[in-house]
């Protein structure tokens, strides 16, 4: 029977939650790097024992960890390599240097800080890493201040994309107030030139050469917060998902509102429909039905907690727009946590898991495609990120 | 030889028990220091001092015999008592953050 591993990315360390496919009885193995901030883990499709970890700290700065046996042991890639006379050779692990070079780097651009004026881009944490649908080494990195790197050698050494802060629309990006982060990144499984990504607060853009030319894919989105709320650029996306199994058709959790593109993101229409609230983080797609989609609405941007002390998971089987609470197992009293844009993740088993956690320190499981839910751990340090591994 | 004391997450990190003993050329200073530590463990390079600039980390500070060098030029000497290995090196994390 296949089991999953779910990776746990928290406030202070990364812990794995280990069950099989019935997913009831729950093994728990952490913290890995106690008291580091653990933005993002996540499997590599090719290769189960093969992981990905951001470390980062506000003392010592960013880290990249992988595991090659599962998450039993753990390196930071080239952090190991003894020196020798060509050290100047040697990999640069966890340099995450923006390309300022005359081939590929050009034109530099600063980007738009909190008080209008124009600010350098600075590396400060990377967000989330998608590992490569095919090779176990080539794993892309979203990071803050917006960009995207590539590492084709296992997370030893870094490069930008550098296209898509120097496509044009820069000097018109952003900080939210969680930072200007790259976020979100999507593979196209039927077109390997084919990526989406998200940044807050830029919004969403898509490249169809793998990476050297990214365009915005923000029509139809209506953010009240900027200036011209239908402009190219400058909307807080904060998360988007797609089932691999329909490419093209995208879901998007805006600061506000839930949208849905049918055309690979170059238009978008409102699916909120009867929702409590429309704000939220994190937004996720069932792996065996293409139109069951899932939220956690978050009561305002004033207001980071679930509506009406209640936390409820609400999926849509329609593909938006008529919504249904789900509650059971789920505290519905006197509940204030939220849940962060990269905290809810979904397996492949049918029916499908779904996993989600929040900043109170839980993490809740169904097995049941949302009908019914069990706290797999109770009291983690606030969680950052959730991802599902589903083992063979 | 010169003694480097690091704090405990860096020690985690690079899988340092105790203080680190290191054999520098030359004149002692942060940088030449730090140099042969980033050299022998790649994987703190960029945690102490920012990968381009080389400066020190806003949260991380350098004290030694009893002063505080974190403002001193980092390519200044660094006391003859650090350089002969009588005292350590203090790499510091700043009390700061929850």
């Amino acid at each position: 029977m296949s089991g999953v591993r779910v990776l746990v990315g928290t406030r202070k360390g990364a812990f794995l939650l280990s069950a099989d496919g019935k997913r009831e009885n729950w093994t728990v193995e952490g913290p890995y790097f106690a008291g580091w901030e653990m933005y993002h883990l996540k499997g590599s499709p090719a290769d189960s024992n093969r992981i990905y970890a951001s470390q980062t700290s506000g003392w010592f700065g960013q880290v990249i960890q992988r595991s090659d046996d599962g998450g039993k042991t753990w390196s930071a890639p080239g952090g190991d390599i003894a020196p020798g006379p060509d050290s100047f050779l040697k990999p640069k692990p966890n340099k995450f240097l923006y390309d300022t070079s005359e081939t590929t780097g050009k034109p530099l651009t600063t980007h738009q800080w909190y008080n209008g004026t124009q600010h350098p881009w600075e590396f400060l944490r990377v967000w989330h890493l998608e590992p490569s649908l095919t090779d176990p080494d080539t794993v892309y990195a979203g990071v803050e201040d917006a960009a995207i790197f590539k590492s084709t050698d296992g997370g030893k050494s870094w490069q930008e994309l550098s296209g898509l802060r120097g496509h044009g629309t820069g000097p018109k990006w952003q900080p939210g107030a969680g930072g200007m982060c790259l976020h979100t990144i999507i593979l196209d499984p039927s077109d390997p030139k084919r990526m989406w990504i998200a940044i807050s607060a830029a919004g969403a853009f898509r490249t169809d050469d793998a990476g050297k030319t990214w365009k915005p894919i923000n029509k139809g989105l209506y953010s009240q917060y900027i200036p011209d709320p239908r402009a190219e650029i400058g909307h807080c996306v904060h998360h988007i998902a797609m089932n691999p199994k329909r490419p093209g058709v995208l879901f998007m959790q805006k600061h506000w509102d839930v949208m849905r593109s049918d055309n690979a993101g170059d238009e978008w229409h409102e699916v909120s429909g009867n929702l409590p609230t429309d704000f939220g983080f994190v937004i996720d797609v069932n792996s065996n039905q293409p139109d069951t989609i899932y939220v956690v609405p978050i009561k305002s941007d004033s207001e980071h907690f679930v509506h009406d002390g209640k936390l409820r998971v609400f999926r849509s089987r329609s593909g938006g727009n008529e919504w249904e609470p789900l509650t059971k197992g789920l505290p519905q009293s006197n509940c204030y946590v939220n849940v962060l844009r990269d905290a809810m993740s979904v397996d492949k088993i049918d029916p499908c898991g779904i996993y989600f956690g929040t900043t109170g320190g839980q993490v809740y499981c169904s097995n049941d495609d949302g009908d019914s839910w069990q706290a797999i751990v109770h009291d983690l340090p606030a969680v950052l990120s959730v991802e599902v591994q589903t083992i063979a | 030889m010169i003694r480097v004391e690091l704090p405990y997450h860096l020690r985690n990190l690079a899988k340092i028990d105790g203080q680190v003993q290191l054999e520098v050329q030359g004149i002692a200073t942060l940088n030449s220091v730090l140099d042969v530590l980033e050299t022998r463990y790649p994987v703190l390079e960029g945690t102490i001092r920012d990968h381009v600039t080389k400066q020190r980390r806003p949260f991380l500070r350098f004290f030694a015999c009893e002063e505080d060098l974190s403002h001193e030029s980092q390519d200044a000497p660094l006391p003859e008592a650090v350089a002969s290995g009588k005292e350590p090196l203090l790499v510091i994390g700043a009390i700061a953050g929850g």
